[in-house]
């Protein structure tokens, strides 16, 4: 077991006495076996206990370490020490507001979520006895990759539409929102629309796919986003030409 | 406790050069003005051919000159990145699903490209 002293630049805000943002530097023993999230672990522990940053899992599920390492949307427990050099930058994940330190605030992102729905609005409602909602290997595949997703903001934090635009629905909510429209057992679709197909909606994605690429559970928001847009459109010439269509 | 939650701007002229994902976004997107004067210079060419021949013939002596090969060489070079960059992204914005997998990737690039090959072959075959 290999041990490197890394120079950790962590940005600290303390909302209480700073007016701004500034970094502080701690010299820390690694192994070169750790992750960003156990350095700062080390930091916390030994040299500096008022450091805030949120983590839970240690195992990319929680998604809530995410944080920029330099410069990039990473989840802290997934950054390996050995891919980079002696100096790591840490930072709040960008495009968010900074609570503390590298926490941030994340309540635009949680707001959106819950305005997508993201959860099953079953076609017609039977009662337990009518049994099981069915749904066969091929209906599960077509969304399943978006059920992967943990919430974990980075999408948010690469994506450039987000950082000028705060009132884009953004990547992870929009996938989100495709994962249930793509259910086979949903019928929600129509009352998710209304959020995602507006303009704060998919048409604020200008395919920048920077959020597919920082997705640290392959998630591919960008392809989501991209077949939301084709489905509106659709929708769209279908009420227009074709109004007889409409129910 | 009170909360004050610092905001960082993000620069709204030269955020695309801050990660070279955004400076390939960006030349992606700004190459489409190279797609955009080649269509004005085509819309040109036709209004010159319905003037007459001398008129045409003007007009071709004009994309003769140097500036007028390098105009077509820099159209070519933004046509081809800005074509190709779209062609590598179609798999996100199409996937096509069959049975429980979806076809892979490079098959749907290869068919755009594939297409792309078809088409000038058509166009040079109808040109000489």
């Amino acid at each position: 077991m290999s041990e490197r002293q890394i120079q950790l630049e962590v940005l600290r805000y303390n909302p209480e006495t700073d007016s701004e943002p500034r970094f502080q530097t701690y010299s820390v023993p690694c192994l070169n076996e750790w992750v960003v999230l156990d350095a700062l672990n080390y930091v916390k522990d030994n040299l500096d206990p008022t450091v805030s940053y949120r983590w839970s899992c240690h195992m990319a599920v929680c998604g809530s370490c995410g944080m920029m390492v330099n410069g990039e949307p990473k989840l802290a427990c997934k950054a390996f020490i050995h891919e980079y050099g002696d100096q790591i930058r840490v930072e709040p994940l960008a495009n968010f507001p900074i609570e503390r330190d590298l926490v941030t605030v994340v309540d635009d992102f949680i707001g959106k979520l819950a305005s997508v729905k993201p959860y099953l609005i079953p076609k017609e409602d039977k009662p337990v006895s009518a049994g099981e909602y069915k749904q066969s290997p091929v209906e599960l595949k077509t969304f399943k990759q978006y059920t992967l997703c943990i919430n974990c903001m980075l999408c948010y934090a690469a994506c450039p539409q987000y950082g000028l635009v705060p009132e884009f629905i953004g990547p992870a909510a929009i996938s989100l929102a495709h994962r249930y429209n793509q259910d086979s057992r949903d019928g929600g679709r129509e009352q998710r629309q209304e959020v995602i197909a507006s303009h704060d909606g998919v048409w604020e994605c200008s395919f920048v796919g920077a959020c597919s690429e920082v997705c640290p559970k392959h998630v591919d928001p960008a392809s989501a986003l991209q077949q939301v847009k084709v489905a509106s459109t659709i929708d769209w010439y279908k009420e227009h030409l074709m109004p007889w269509m409409k129910k | 406790m009170s909360r004050k939650p610092y905001i960082r701007e993000m620069s709204k002229t030269n955020w695309f050069f801050s990660q070279p994902r955004y400076t390939r976004y960006m030349a992606r997107e700004v190459t489409c003005i190279f797609i955009l004067a080649y269509t004005i210079l085509l819309i040109f060419a036709l209004k010159n051919l319905a003037d007459g021949p001398e008129a045409y013939a003007g007009f071709l002596e004009a994309l003769n000159s140097p500036l007028g090969i390098l105009f077509n060489l820099a159209a070519l070079v933004g046509a081809v990145y800005h074509s190709t960059s779209w062609f590598n992204v179609t798999p996100q914005a199409m996937p096509i699903q069959r049975g429980e997998e979806f076809v892979p990737g490079n098959i749907i690039v290869g068919a755009h490209y594939g297409g792309w090959a078809l088409i000038s072959l058509i166009v040079l075959f109808l040109g000489v």
